[in-house]
C-alpha cells in the first residue's frame, strides 16, 4: 500500500505531539482527562510542603515486599487499589475501579476500570496493568504478603482482562464482602516491572537504592528523592486521577517529606518546634504534654476513641510434651480449666488500666471487636466488672484453696504461679502486666512479668511454646470480620493460645471454626452480623484471650493542615493525604 | 573537721532513714493508688480554709475534709532492717486522706516511701561492693608489697588489666548472659559480686605502695629479726599503717558503686519491677512527658546531690587526717 504523508497528515501528528507534551506535565487546573475521581471534601489551597515523621526508615518501597507500618505507609502515598476501604466511614469505595458488579452466586466480580489514566511517569493505564498486577501478586515463587488475602479456600482468585477497561474476577467460594480484599492491593506499572518479572528478579526490581525515575504507581505522590538515614521526600503526581468539585486535580500539596525519627519523645519535640506538621499513634502521656500547650503553639490535638487495637492475656494451650516442657506442662492443667481463666479475668481492674497505662485514654475490653469497629461490634456483650468474690468462688468451684498466709494452691496442693511474657518494646503492656501481677496477688498467685525483645517473644508463641502467659495486642486490619478469620479459627496461624491446630482442641473452638465459615460464605450484613456476634458471645464466656483495654487513637496536627480527618484505621492520618492542604 | 561533721551528719540521716525506712515511709513501697497516678506532692496545711491556725499540720483528703498528720501511728506491716516484723510508721494520715511527700509515680505509688526502700537496694550493694574490694584490695596489696618480686609483678599486672577493664559494658555482659527471670536479691548479689571484683585494683595498689614503704621502716626491721613471722608483721604492723587510705578508698568507692548501680537499674538492668531502686526511680526521667509535666520525679535525683556530696567530703577529710607522716 502506498504511503502518502500528506499535510493534512503532518499537521495532525504535530498537534498530537503537541497534546502530549501539553499531557505529559498537565497542569493542576486543567480538565483532567480520562474517568476522574471526584471527591467531596471542602475546596483547598495548592502548593506547599507537608512535613511528617516517620518511626523507622521503610526497608521497601516494593509493595510485594513490604511488612513493615513504614513501607507501607510511604507505599500508600505512592499506589492506588482497585477499590478502596475509606478510612472515615469504614465502607468500600470505588477507587481506580469506578464501578462493580458481584454475580448472583456472589463468586464473579466484574470492575470496570476508569479510562484515561496515567502512572506517575506518563505512562498510560488499563487492564493489562490489573491482570499483571495480580499474577504478581498470587504468584506464589513472588510470595507477596497479599496473597494470603486472595487465596479463598485454598484456591487462588482468577483474574481475566474482558476489554481494556473491564477485568473480571472469579472466587472459588462465595466470598463475603470480597470487594475489600483490594484495599491496598497496589496495582503495579507493567512496563516498568514485566521485565524484571519475567527473569524472576521482580523482588530486586524496586528497592529503596533504585532511582525515583525508575518508579512509578498510580497514588496521589511520587518519588523525588531518598536521602538514607535521614529522610524521603515524595511530589505530586501531576497525572493523579482525583479531583475536587472546583475541577482542581489533586493532591494539594506539592511535596510530602518523611523525616526519619526514630523515638516517639524526638517525635513530639519535633513537632512542637515545627518541623513536622501532623503526629500519629501518640502515647496517652504525650499527648497530655501536647494539650497542655496546644493553644499557643498553633496546632491541635485530637482523641479519636477507640481504635481497633485490642490488648489482652492469654495462657498458653498449646499441646506441649511434658518431656519438653515439664513444667509448663503442669501448669496447663490450671489453663485448661475455663473457671480458673474466667476467675482471672474476673480478678483484673480493667478501669485500673485504662486509667494507669493510657491515662484514662482507651476503653475497658471485655470482647475481641471493639467499640471503634462501628459495624462489627456487639454492644450486648457482658461486661463484668472487677469482682474477687466472683474470681475466689470460680477458683473454689474448681478445687483450688488458700493457705493460712492468703497464697492461693492448686487441686494437688502445689502453689500457683506463672509469668507472663511481655515484649519490651512495648511499655504500655508491660505496664498492663504489672497491673495484672499486681491484681493475681490479692487472689494470692504469684506471678512475674518478664520483658522479652519482641522477635523472642513472636519465636517462643508460635514455635517453641516455652511460655505460660503472654500480654500481647493485634491490630485488625481491617473493621471486617474476615481478615480476623486468622486468630478465630482453629487452624490459624494467629490463633495465639495454640496455633495451627490439626483439629478444633475443644467443642467451642469447633463452634467457631463453624460460625467463622459460615459469615465468611454469607453475603448478608444482618446474617454475617448475627453469626459474629455469636462468635464474639462464644469467645467472651470461654475466654482463651481474657481482654484488657483498647487504647484511643491519638493525633495532633498544626492548625494550617487543612481538611484534616484522621480516622482510627491505619493509615490514620495519612489516609486522605490528596486531600490536605496548607493554609 | 567541721566539713567532716556536716558530711557525716548528712550521711548518717540517709543511711538511718533507709535503714528504718519500714518506719519512716508512711506506706509500703509497692502499695498502689489506682485512683492516684502522677500524683503532684501533697502539701502539709497549717491555716484552713477558714482561716484557723492548726499546730499540727494537716492534709487536705479527697472528700475536701481535714485529715491531721499523726505521729507514730500503725499501718501497712513491714520489717525492720528486713528481721523484726513491725507496723508502727514515723508518720501518716487516715484513711481515705493521703499524705505523699514527694508525689505518686505512674501506678499511684508514693515516691518518698519509694525512695526510702529504693535506697536500701542501692546503699547495700554500695556499701557490700565498697566492702568487698577494699578487703580484696587490702589483702592483695599488702601480699604485693610486702613478697616483692614475681608476686608483686603478677598480682599487679593483673590490676592493670581489672583497672582498665570497661566495667559498665561487662556488667551489660554478665547481666545479658543471665535468665531473665532472677530473683531480687541474685540480682543485688550478683551487682555487688561483679561491681566488687571489678573495684579492688585502685586500694590494692595504694596499699601495695604504702606497704613498700612500711616494711622497711625500723620496727618492721626490729620486728623481722626477733624472730616474728611474715602472717604476724604482716598483721600486726604493716595492715594498721594502711587503715588511712583504706577508710579514704571506701569512702570513695561506696558512692562510685551506688552510682553503678544506679545506672544499671537507669537502664533496666537492675532489679525488676516492683522492687524499687534509685535508679529506677530516675529512670522515669527518661520519659519525655515525665520531664514536661511531673516536676516532683526529679526529687529522688535532686537528693542524691547531698548524698554524693557528703561522701566525697568525707573522702576529702580523711585524706587529710590520715595524710601519711613523713619520718
Amino acid at each position: 500500500m502506498k504511503t502518502v504523508y500528506s499535510w493534512k497528515r503532518f499537521f495532525a501528528h504535530t498537534v498530537i505531539a503537541f497534546f502530549w507534551f501539553v499531557a505529559a506535565v498537565p497542569s493542576r487546573a486543567s480538565e483532567p482527562a480520562g474517568d476522574s475521581m471526584v471527591t467531596d471534601n471542602p475546596a483547598g489551597h495548592a502548593g506547599g510542603r507537608l512535613a511528617v515523621a516517620l518511626r523507622s526508615e521503610p526497608k521497601t518501597l516494593n509493595p510485594i515486599l513490604a511488612l513493615d507500618e513504614t513501607s507501607r505507609e510511604v507505599i500508600a502515598c505512592l499506589s492506588a487499589d482497585l477499590i478502596h476501604i475509606n478510612r472515615g466511614s469504614q465502607k468500600s469505595e470505588p477507587a481506580l475501579a469506578k464501578s462493580w458488579k458481584v454475580s448472583q452466586d456472589g463468586r464473579q466480580y466484574t470492575l470496570q476500570l476508569r479510562r484515561g489514566l496515567r502512572f506517575s511517569d506518563g505512562e498510560p493505564f488499563d487492564a493489562d496493568d490489573v491482570v499483571f498486577s495480580f499474577q504478581v501478586y498470587l504468584d506464589e515463587k513472588v510470595d507477596a504478603p497479599q496473597r494470603d488475602l486472595l487465596v479463598v479456600s485454598g484456591k487462588p482468585i482468577v483474574v481475566e482482562k474482558l476489554d481494556a477497561y473491564s477485568v473480571r474476577f472469579q472466587l472459588a467460594q462465595p466470598y463475603a464482602a470480597a470487594e475489600r480484599i483490594f484495599d491496598s492491593v497496589p496495582i503495579l506499572p507493567r512496563h516498568l516491572l514485566e521485565a524484571s518479572y519475567r527473569k524472576n528478579g521482580i523482588a530486586d526490581a524496586w528497592s529503596i537504592s533504585t532511582s525515583p525515575s525508575r518508579f512509578a504507581g498510580l497514588g496521589p505522590f511520587r518519588l523525588k528523592e531518598y536521602v538514607p538515614g535521614q529522610r524521603i521526600a515524595l511530589e505530586r503526581n501531576p497525572y493523579y486521577w482525583k479531583q475536587d468539585r472546583r475541577g482542581v486535580r489533586l493532591p494539594y500539596v506539592d511535596e510530602i517529606d518523611f523525616l526519619f525519627v526514630a523515638s516517639e519523645d524526638a517525635q513530639v519535640i519535633r513537632f512542637q518546634s515545627g518541623e513536622t506538621d501532623i503526629l500519629s499513634r501518640l502515647s496517652a502521656e504525650n499527648f497530655a504534654v501536647l494539650e497542655k500547650q496546644e493553644a499557643a503553639k498553633g496546632y491541635r490535638v485530637q482523641d479519636l476513641g477507640p481504635g481497633l487495637e485490642y490488648n489482652f492475656l492469654f495462657f498458653n494451650l498449646n499441646e506441649v510434651s511434658a518431656k519438653d516442657l515439664p513444667e509448663v506442662a503442669r501448669k496447663q492443667s490450671w489453663f485448661q480449666d475455663v473457671r480458673f481463666r474466667q476467675a482471672v479475668s474476673a480478678a483484673i481492674d480493667r478501669d485500673g488500666i485504662v486509667r494507669l497505662v493510657y491515662s484514662g485514654r482507651a476503653t475497658p475490653l471485655w470482647g475481641n471487636v471493639t467499640p471503634g469497629n462501628k459495624l462489627w461490634s456487639d454492644p450486648q456483650l457482658p461486661q463484668p466488672p472487677k469482682s474477687m468474690e466472683r474470681a475466689r468462688t470460680l477458683l473454689k468451684s474448681a478445687d483450688f484453696s488458700w493457705n493460712q498466709d492468703g497464697s492461693l494452691r492448686d487441686p494437688h496442693g502445689s502453689p500457683v504461679e506463672f509469668s507472663i511474657l511481655t515484649s519490651s518494646s512495648n511499655a504500655q503492656r508491660t505496664k498492663m502486666a504489672t497491673i495484672v501481677q499486681d491484681d493475681l496477688a490479692q487472689l494470692g498467685m504469684k506471678v512475674h512479668v518478664v520483658s522479652l525483645e519482641f522477635g523472642t517473644v513472636v519465636s517462643r508463641l508460635t514455635k517453641s511454646h516455652d511460655y505460660e502467659a503472654c500480654v500481647m495486642g493485634l491490630v485488625s486490619g481491617d473493621a471486617d470480620p474476615t481478615p480476623e478469620m486468622n486468630v478465630w479459627v482453629s487452624s490459624g496461624e494467629t490463633h495465639l493460645w495454640h496455633p495451627k491446630e490439626s483439629r478444633p482442641a475443644t467443642s467451642w473452638e469447633a463452634d467457631i471454626d463453624g460460625l467463622m465459615q459460615r459469615q465468611l460464605i454469607s453475603l448478608d450484613y444482618a446474617k454475617r452480623k448475627r453469626l459474629y456476634d455469636k462468635v464474639q458471645e462464644i469467645i467472651a464466656e470461654n475466654v482463651p484471650l481474657i481482654f484488657l483495654a483498647s487504647p484511643n487513637v491519638l493525633v495532633a496536627a498544626k492548625n494550617r493542615v487543612g481538611n484534616f480527618q484522621p480516622a482510627v484505621m491505619s493509615p490514620y492520618t495519612l489516609w486522605n493525604v490528596e486531600q490536605l492542604y496548607l493554609q | 573537721m567541721r566539713k567532716l561533721r556536716i558530711a557525716v551528719l548528712v550521711l548518717a540521716t540517709f543511711h538511718g532513714f533507709v535503714l528504718f525506712a519500714g518506719f519512716v515511709a508512711p506506706y509500703d513501697s509497692s502499695a498502689q493508688d489506682r485512683e492516684l497516678p502522677f500524683a503532684a506532692p501533697t502539701r502539709l496545711h497549717v491555716v484552713d480554709a477558714r482561716g484557723r491556725f492548726h499546730v499540727c499540720p494537716f492534709v487536705y483528703g479527697p472528700d475536701g475534709r481535714v485529715y491531721p498528720l499523726l505521729f507514730l501511728v500503725p499501718g501497712a506491716p513491714y520489717k525492720v532492717a528486713g528481721l523484726f516484723p513491725a507496723r508502727l510508721h514515723l508518720f501518716g494520715v487516715e484513711e481515705p486522706g493521703r499524705v505523699f511527700l514527694f508525689g505518686t509515680d505512674d501506678y499511684g505509688r508514693d515516691q518518698f516511701s519509694r525512695f526510702l526502700y529504693g535506697g536500701q537496694i542501692s546503699l547495700l550493694a554500695g556499701l557490700m561492693a565498697g566492702f568487698l574490694s577494699v578487703s580484696l584490695g587490702a589483702v592483695i596489696g599488702v601480699v604485693a608489697g610486702f613478697y616483692g618480686g614475681w608476686v608483686d609483678d603478677v598480682l599487679m599486672r593483673v590490676a592493670e588489666f581489672f583497672l582498665a577493664a570497661p566495667w559498665l559494658y561487662l556488667l551489660f555482659a554478665v547481666r545479658a548472659a543471665l535468665p531473665l527471670h532472677v530473683a531480687e536479691w541474685q540480682i543485688l548479689m550478683l551487682l555487688v559480686c561483679v561491681l566488687g571484683l571489678l573495684g579492688w585494683a585502685r586500694p590494692a595498689r595504694l596499699v601495695r605502695g604504702m606497704v613498700l614503704s612500711a616494711k622497711e621502716r625500723n620496727f618492721v626491721l626490729a620486728a623481722k629479726g626477733l624472730g616474728a613471722g611474715d602472717a604476724y608483721i604482716m598483721r600486726r604492723h604493716i595492715l594498721p599503717q594502711t587503715y588511712g587510705v583504706l577508710l579514704t578508698q571506701l569512702a570513695l568507692l561506696v558512692p562510685h558503686f551506688v552510682l553503678a548501680e544506679v545506672t544499671l537499674s537507669f537502664l533496666g538492668l537492675g532489679v525488676g519491677e516492683p522492687v524499687p531502686s534509685w535508679g529506677s526511680l530516675l529512670s522515669y526521667l527518661q520519659q519525655y512527658s515525665v520531664i514536661s509535666l511531673y516536676w516532683w520525679m526529679f526529687i529522688p535525683g535532686l537528693l542524691l546531690v547531698p548524698f554524693f556530696l557528703s561522701y566525697y567530703a568525707a573522702a576529702d577529710a580523711f585524706q587529710e587526717h590520715y595524710r601519711p607522716v613523713v619520718l
